[in-house]
């Protein structure tokens, strides 16, 4: 039920970014989603991809620093309310969230919210229990 | 004013005799009392009562900073722990940072050589003195506090930083001398203007900068700055403190050593080979009349020229150019002497990180500052790879450079591959500062 995000360290200048997508690019590698934590010196640009594996073959190839991180990923209807009720399932059960971004499925009717848990396997079962829809990795790389 | 004529004036073959008469006393010590110096000598195959005359000095062996590191902390003592009556060391970690001990006969030594320094400022009883040198392990503090006192100056212990309440003592007080770093005076001047408060018309009429090189320029522009006389100071911790040379008043060119305390010889760095007195080259100092820390032949890295002519000051003692060259990778950042291996040293002692790093030394106004770039390495990103982690390995690089370095750079994590290289090899220091 778990996926897998790629994070790559971005130095904060100018082109640093546009290094990450050009390589992604010519190794032909579709971005799902992605979002970028930034500091003042530095950022953390996470991707959703699909072909974690080559994503992060190819990066490290070209010396950036990547890592895999596990997140979430929880299907809601894309309307007022819906992130809203699962962080009031996640809360009743005192689960902490690190970060978490979204998009909008292709559809248009659902969105996709990514979570980043301490504990992620913890968060699945409160999650599937309250009848949210968890989406596997390999269904969402293919998106 | 001269604060000791007979040893300051006098003649130049009793300088030399006095030297070598003193040095043999020196030699016998060391090689019955510290290993390290009879392993040397005999090394070097000299025994002390080889030493005849000055012509012998280039049969004894060179002592290197690397020697005094590797005989951290005591291990060059030539006194028991119960006849040291102080310890300065020098920033950096174990394995690089040095310690130096004093006598009772140490410190009152040191005290009078600073009082002549003071003297030769032109400084009485009737002066006061801010002094603005860092207190505690540094020397500079507590090396300038004692020769103040020595001359019955009142001395206002200032130490480093505050620099607001600085300026209010500097008005409030009417301090008529001033000890400090020459980029940290800069920077009390510019505060100073911009506060409103008019540095020329305090009552400072000199000033006694050192443990940082600095051009004439600088000097011109503290002068002005103040309205006062900037003198040089020389001294280095390992051979004593402030006060090894100093500028008089009345020549306004070069340091005096005070040659009835040190021998001072300068070398070819490359080949070790002594060079006739006004070529440039590396100073290389030995102590007379030290107790706890003798020292024999120790390389500076300072590069400088002595200078020969008698002075007009009436001082005999031969003088030293202002140093603004090393023979060596060392950095002086706000009167901080650091290695670049110091850190390295504390880089790799920081679980995961690599020693790929960049230090920019530059001016940030008067003063310097440092930034410090390093790699993120492949092991911390894989490892931790949040911003939180990252972060937390920032601040506690930060800490550890203040923590035993003293100085507070400015850290940024880079990507891989960034640093500029030279050769293959990272380029550890980028010094933007002009001397």
């Amino acid at each position: 039920m778990k996926v897998e995000q790629i994070s790559v360290f971005l130095e904060n200048k100018p082109g640093s970014l546009e290094h990450a997508t050009r390589i992604l690019k010519e190794a032909n590698i579709n971005i799902r989603t992605l979002t970028v934590a930034e500091t003042a010196d530095f950022g953390i640009l996470r991707l959703i991809v699909n072909d974690v594996e080559k994503a992060n073959k190819v990066l490290k190839e070209k010396g950036f620093r990547v890592n895999k991180t596990i997140v979430v990923a929880v299907e809601v209807p894309d309307r007022p309310g819906g992130l809203h009720s699962i962080m009031e399932a996640l809360s009743q059960e005192s689960i902490n969230v690190e970060y978490l971004y979204a998009f909008v499925e292709k559809s248009g009717e659902n969105a996709v919210i990514i979570f980043r848990f301490d504990n992620p396997e913890k968060a699945i079962e409160v999650l599937q229990k309250n009848k949210f829809t968890v989406i596997p990795g390999a269904k969402l790389y293919d998106f | 004013m001269i604060y000791n004529e007979e040893f300051e004036t006098l003649p130049r073959e009793a300088i030399r005799a006095l030297q070598v008469k003193r040095l043999q006393g020196v030699l016998q010590r060391v090689y019955h009392t510290v290993g390290y110096y009879k392993k040397a000598f005999d090394a070097a195959g000299i025994k002390p009562d080889d030493f005849q005359a000055m012509a012998d000095m280039h049969r004894l062996p060179f002592t290197n900073r690397k020697d005094l590191r590797e005989n951290y902390p005591f291990g060059l003592f030539a006194v028991p722990m119960s006849s040291i009556v102080r310890l300065h060391a020098s920033s950096g970690t174990s394995g690089v940072s040095t310690v130096f001990g004093y006598t009772r006969h140490d410190i009152d030594i040191w005290s009078e050589l600073m009082a002549r320094s003071l003297a030769a400022a032109g400084l009485t009883k009737n002066d006061i003195v801010h002094n603005a040198y860092g207190y505690g392990l540094f020397t500079g503090g507590l090396g300038l506090h004692y020769g103040a006192e020595k001359i019955g100056a009142s001395v206002i212990p200032m130490s480093g930083g505050n620099t607001k309440r600085q300026i209010m003592i500097l008005q409030d007080f009417g301090p008529t001398a001033i000890c400090s770093t020459p980029s940290y005076a800069l920077h009390l001047a510019e505060e100073g203007k911009a506060q409103g408060v008019d540095m020329k018309s305090l009552k400072l009429r000199v000033g006694i900068f050192g443990a940082e090189p600095w051009s004439k320029a600088i000097c011109a522009e503290i002068e002005q700055a103040f309205s006062i006389t900037a003198l040089n100071i020389f001294g280095l911790s390992e051979v004593m403190g402030p006060g090894i040379a100093m500028e008089c008043l009345e020549g306004r060119n070069g340091m005096h050593v005070f040659e009835d305390h040190f021998i001072v010889e300068t070398i070819n760095p490359a080949t070790g080979e002594i060079l006739p007195e006004g070529e440039e080259g590396e100073l290389v100092f030995t102590t007379l009349t030290k107790e706890a820390f003798p020292l024999i032949r120790y390389r500076s890295g300072d590069i400088s020229r002595l200078i020969t002519e008698p002075c007009r000051c009436g001082r005999s003692h031969i003088r030293m150019e202002r140093v603004v060259k090393r023979s060596d990778d060392m950095l002086i950042i706000r009167g901080i002497n650091v290695f670049p291996s110091q850190v390295e040293a504390i880089l790799v002692a920081i679980e995961g990180l690599e020693p790929h790093y960049q230090l920019i030394v530059d001016k940030a106004g008067a003063l310097d500052s440092v930034e410090l770039q390093v790699e993120v390495s492949e092991k911390i990103f894989s490892e931790s790879g949040g911003v939180k982690d990252l972060q937390n390995i920032e601040r506690r690089i930060v800490k550890d450079m203040k923590d035993y370095l003293g100085i507070s750079p400015r850290v940024k994590l880079v990507e891989p591959n960034t640093l500029q290289r030279q050769a293959g090899a990272f380029k550890k220091v980028i010094d933007k500062r002009k001397f």
